[in-house]
């Protein structure tokens, strides 16, 4: 009996698997891309004075640079350029 | 004859395209490969590029493809009798529609799962990349001046339908938020919001709403089409978690309910066909069934719109090549299992062939009301669900259906629109809403430009929206097939399709034109005309990209 219950419970939590990704899977691409849009305006403020645009929490978002830092990497590929395309700010 | 003799045959003969000829041309023709590293795990980023279960992918093919055109083409082609809407179907989703998805599917995968509009300017060539960006816009364009006129006359003919139909709308809105906020888990949430909207249409008939019939010198049926498409274009500037995500995935599952609940209830009655086989009998002004047949029912039968879908989205997900064959070729068939309940409902659903005649009474009447109706019959009467409460679920059905498509189209009609904005560097047509009006109002005067003011005469074109359906398919099934020559393989099996449609669209087309200029009606002759010189093109492009391959082969084998 035991077992029994055991097999429906896997059933159950495989069928629960199996609709959310009927839920999730179509529009999976469009919600990450919004998500990556929203995550480069945000890099784009840390990493504002860089670039010459004054920020009035530099003291703050200089702390999270470091932590941004592999983000700008990949940003800076998926834009098409091979390097970091900032000339005293080199990731790779 | 007894509708679930038909069933079996249609369904039963589908299978089979299923078990033999997907299995030759997956293994032979297409040789899919269960080694090859696919897309979805080369250039895996979990943005685009995401291996999913084959089950998974079927499912979310099958529900994209499968709209309301599956159901008002053949609703409206068994006025010339339901054996050759039958028989279109059934071989066109075997021969055709599965060759013509799978192979949309191979031929993405292999090329770094480009879209079949790259795919044509890689291919075949750039002429041929621009003359797939004016197809599809055509497609969209006629997709959502049609669907709107289709939705309005549901909700004035079956005024019970307009409260469900709107409510179904909050309760996405609701799920969508439950879900973002992760307030409950989704197994749970599919419940509620089945039983949600289950208790919406059957309140439905008690609380009917009609429009005024004229606001303003407005119809009620233009007021139905302006308010549709009001609702669209917000619909489609939404994020898509909030409403369109929800709403896709209730009509998901509304789909699979609606045919379950369509081929039990035929099974449970067994109804006698009360339409004739062929109908010798057609109004006046029927036009004749060759070659209208082959563009009235496109989709259920051979629709370019898979394509889109199969190269732009479900290729980048492909987990193994091999499943190419289940998701595109047996999606196809889902669509034409729904396409076949729809001739079911139509033609066995009516008690004698008077009533059958008094719903057909016209060419372009009858339609998705005819569905509705036939199928409500038959349902009610094989699990004894009330008429009125039958006939609400299924306009439900097919309005949410249509809705979903027209603001898919109207927010990819948006992307054309601001594509073009960059390309000629127009700033303000770059941005979405601007963007989004023109595409509302480029639909808006196809519907009344075609059908004056009542915009009732979105259904006119329906044929015409058949006919460009096909020329996307063909351009589709020409791209494979220059694939196939260059591999050296047989061309045949998709090759023979595409010259079949080419024929069928150019001379529909022609016959068209003729009834066009016939009635005076030059913006459709207008509409025609493009779509001639569309179809002329793509049978150039063919026999010249063809000619050229094999020359080249021809001038390589003599050199070696």
């Amino acid at each position: 009996m035991s077992m029994n219950i055991h097999s429906v419970k896997r059933w159950f939590s495989r069928a629960g698997e199996l609709v959310n990704e009927f839920y999730n899977a179509p529009y999976r691409s469009a919600i990450a891309r919004a998500k990556r849009d929203e995550d480069d305006l945000f890099m784009l403020l840390v990493y504002s004075e860089i670039m010459g645009v004054p920020n009035p929490a530099a003291y703050y978002t200089l702390e999270l640079q470091p932590l941004m830092l592999e983000r700008f990497h990949e940003w800076h590929k998926r834009m098409g350029m091979e390097h970091s395309p900032l000339d005293h700010f080199r990731c790779c | 004859m007894n509708a679930i003799v038909m069933m079996l045959l249609g369904l039963g003969a589908m299978f089979l395209g299923y078990v033999f000829y997907s299995k030759f041309i997956a293994e032979k023709i297409f040789k899919l490969d269960p080694n090859f590293k696919t897309p979805a795990h080369e250039l895996e980023d979990g943005v685009d590029f995401v291996p999913t279960n084959k089950y998974v992918l079927w499912g979310h093919h099958f529900t994209s493809v499968a709209g309301a055109a599956p159901i008002i083409g053949p609703a409206i082609a068994v006025i010339w009798g339901w054996v050759p809407a039958f028989l279109w179907v059934v071989f066109g989703t075997i021969f055709f529609a599965g060759v013509h998805d799978a192979g949309a599917i191979w031929a993405s995968n292999r090329n770094k799962a480009k879209s079949i509009g790259n795919l044509t300017g890689d291919v075949v060539g750039k002429r041929s990349q621009t003359l797939f960006m004016i197809v599809i816009f055509l497609v969209l364009l006629m997709v959502n001046a049609v669907f709107a006129t289709a939705i309005s006359g549901l909700l004035i003919k079956f005024s019970s339908s307009v409260v469900p139909v709107w409510g179904a709308i909050f309760v996405a809105l609701i799920i969508g938020q439950i879900i973002f906020r992760k307030w409950m888990g989704l197994g749970a949430v599919s419940v509620l919001g089945v039983i949600a909207l289950y208790l919406l249409i059957w309140v439905g008939p008690s609380v009917p709403l009609e429009l005024p019939e004229t606001v303003m010198g407005v119809s009620d049926n233009a007021q139905w089409v302006l308010i549709l498409f009001g609702y669209a274009a917000i619909a489609s500037l939404l994020p898509v978690w909030m409403l369109l995500q929800p709403r896709d995935y209730i009509n998901g599952l509304q789909l699979f309910i609606g045919l379950i609940l369509l081929y039990g209830a035929t099974l449970l009655l067994g109804p006698e066909i009360s339409a004739p086989a062929f109908n010798t009998n057609t109004p006046e002004g029927t036009p004749s069934m060759l070659p209208l047949l082959f563009v009235t029912i496109a989709c259920g039968a051979i629709s370019g719109f898979h394509g889109l879908v199969a190269s732009g989205t479900t290729s980048k997900q492909l987990d193994k090549e091999t499943d190419a064959r289940f998701v595109g070729y047996f999606g196809a068939i889902g669509e034409g299992s729904l396409s076949l309940a729809t001739i079911i409902a139509a033609t066995a659903g009516f008690a004698t062939l008077a009533d059958w005649e008094a719903v057909y009474s016209s060419f372009g009447q009858g339609g998705v009301a005819a569905f509705v109706e036939g199928g409500a019959n038959i349902i009610s009467q094989g699990i004894g669900l009330e008429a009125d409460i039958a006939e609400t679920l299924l306009t439900v059905m097919a309005v949410l259906f249509a809705g979903t498509t027209m603001d898919t189209g109207l927010r990819l009609q948006r992307y054309i629109f601001q594509e073009w904005g960059g390309l000629y560097n127009i700033r303000w047509m770059q941005k979405a809403l601007p963007a989004t009006l023109l595409a509302v109002g480029s639909c808006l005067l196809l519907a009344f430009g075609a059908g004056g003011a009542d915009g009732s005469g979105g259904l006119l074109i329906w044929p015409l929206f058949g006919t460009t359906n096909q020329l996307l398919a063909g351009l589709t099934l020409l791209v494979i097939t220059v694939m196939l020559v260059r591999l050296g393989r047989p061309m045949y099996y998709t090759l023979l399709p595409l010259i079949f449609l080419l024929i069928m669209t150019v001379f529909a087309l022609i016959v068209q034109l003729k009834g066009f200029y016939d009635k005076g009606d030059w913006f459709l002759l207008t509409l025609d005309l493009v779509v001639l010189v569309a179809a002329i093109w793509i049978a150039l492009e063919a026999s010249a990209s063809l000619s050229k391959i094999k020359k080249e082969q021809k001038a390589e084998n003599t050199k070696g």
